[in-house]
């Protein structure tokens, strides 16, 4: 049901059933590392490319959400996915393996909570009994496309990012479990960042636009939730989203606003600025914060994911890099 | 960043600027530079070395042991990268590795070793020069320029 301008209030309450999140070496060393179902310890998975050991990771998360969604695969209706790999041939792959009818979607890093918002949206308006969601990232198999050779001796300034190697998926389905009670699709935004080292400035004023949008929308104000969560802005973009937010007259108390990037990772990890990805943001929602609200530590919480939506062309082109965020609020 | 760039943004867009360039962590230019020196100067001096050892105990001269000297520290370079240790230097050590010989042969075996999976004829054929690629286009075209040049000087009767 659409409330306000950019928002949906899912009055029939979907639920998650089930999550599953899988890490790399790097996530197993990481802060949140008890949190992940499965951790290998080799970043190729046993496989012989870089891109077959991401698609490995999602159909391990995706089998491993069925599973404790306690679900057939069989009555699940629609797989929703999205990963960063040019025409994301990862979740097409895995899509194939699972044999789950499939969409397809873009949205960068912020794909996870696309995913979930649109498996809640099918959930609630009964056009899906069961739909699954997922999204992953590869360090090395981003890195290849975006950026530099993994073994590139190129030195990266305090800005970059830490793609994380995972992925994390999630049944939506009616039951019992944490609910999905909202979600905020946001608006692409683009305030002229080019510098493909620094996502986390170019995508805070994204995540500031979905939040707004977010309260405005459903008349609400940070206080209403536990933990606000953004997606991948890391140290510095998610400190200038809150100066912004902080101007604009958005109060949070102590411990309320986070970064899934500035989760994942211990401090003396050398991630520069923090985690990004998609799986930044699926692994600490569905892994972290899914077993926090089970465990009821947890009541309300809001996960705005963000997404730099640029290619290795277009910033050779030299255009600036356009960021969109979603926003899905998840309550025990 | 350029002010010419800076026209083409909207007046929000400019501020937004403003905010992000001063919460942006600042690299240190001096310490990086000192770093670099040591490095790069360590890797110089070892190369020196190198080419003594050549002239003394194999017999070649002063001009031709920068072949012998050149080839040993790109095996050098080839064997860390191989092994995954060449990126971790240069993230501490920056142009101290990148500006010699050993940052050439790292830029190529690297993008060899990353396209392995694409096949030897598309995959590493194709992007072993993908970083080294534009630096060998420029320096021949600059050989080219600077060889004309010194050609036409010698033809007026300069040199």
């Amino acid at each position: 049901m659409i409330q306000g301008h950019q928002s949906w209030v899912f009055k029939s309450k979907p639920t998650i059933l089930g999550c599953g999140t899988v890490g790399g070496p790097f996530e197993a060393k990481g802060a949140l590392a008890k949190d992940f179902d499965l951790l290998h310890e080799d970043i190729w998975v046993g496989q012989d490319s870089f891109e077959k050991s991401e698609k490995k990771l999602l159909e391990e998360a995706c089998q491993i959400a069925i599973k404790n969604a306690k679900v057939k695969k069989e009555s699940i209706n629609f797989f929703i996915s999205g990963d960063l790999m040019n025409q994301i041939v990862i979740s097409s792959f895995a899509a194939r393996t699972l044999n789950i009818p499939y969409l397809g979607i873009f949205g960068a890093c912020s794909s996870s909570m696309e995913g979930l918002a649109i498996a809640s949206l099918l959930v609630d308006n009964g056009a899906a009994e069961y739909a699954l969601c997922g999204t992953s990232s590869h360090n090395a198999a981003a890195e290849k496309q975006f950026r530099y050779p993994t073994e590139y001796g190129g030195q990266k300034p305090p800005t970059a990012q830490w793609t994380v190697t995972g992925a994390g998926a999630a049944v939506v389905g009616k039951g019992n479990g944490p609910k999905v009670t909202s979600a905020t699709i946001g608006k692409v935004v683009d305030m002229g960042i080019s510098d493909p080292f620094n996502m986390g400035a170019a995508m805070a004023p994204a995540a500031v636009d979905t939040i707004e949008a977010h309260f405005r929308d459903l008349n609400r104000d940070p206080s209403y939730y536990d933990i606000i969560a953004t997606g991948d802005l890391g140290k510095i973009g998610h400190d200038i989203a809150e100066e912004i937010l902080k101007k604009d007259g958005f109060k949070f108390q102590e411990g309320v606003f986070k970064d899934c990037g500035k989760l994942i990772y211990k401090k003396d990890q050398p991630v520069f600025s923090g985690g990004s990805g998609c799986a930044c943001s699926a692994t600490v929602t569905y892994g972290h914060f899914f077993k926090e609200i089970k465990k009821k530590k947890l009541n309300k919480i809001l996960v705005v994911a963000t997404g730099a939506l640029m290619s290795p062309m277009s910033y050779q082109q030299k255009e600036s890099i356009p960021s969109v965020a979603h926003a899905v609020s998840i309550e025990s | 960043m350029s002010n010419k760039k800076n026209k083409k943004l909207t007046p929000v867009q400019q501020e937004y600027q403003n905010l992000a360039k001063a919460k942006e962590v600042k690299r240190n230019v001096l310490k990086n530079s000192l770093k670099a020196f040591l490095v790069g100067g360590s890797i110089c001096v070892f190369g020196q070395g190198l080419q003594v050892i050549f002239i003394k105990y194999f017999k070649f001269t002063e001009e031709t042991a920068g072949n012998p000297t050149s080839a040993v520290l790109i095996i050098i370079s080839v064997l860390l990268t191989g092994f995954g240790v060449f990126d971790h230097i240069a993230q501490w050590a920056g142009a101290g590795t990148s500006i010699p010989v050993t940052g050439f042969a790292n830029s190529i075996a690297s993008a060899a070793i990353e396209h392995r999976s694409e096949g030897f004829v598309l995959g590493v054929g194709g992007n072993m020069f993908k970083i080294a690629g534009p630096v060998i286009t420029f320096g021949v075209f600059s050989a080219f320029v600077v060889g004309i040049i010194k050609v036409t000087i010698k033809w007026l009767g300069g040199m």
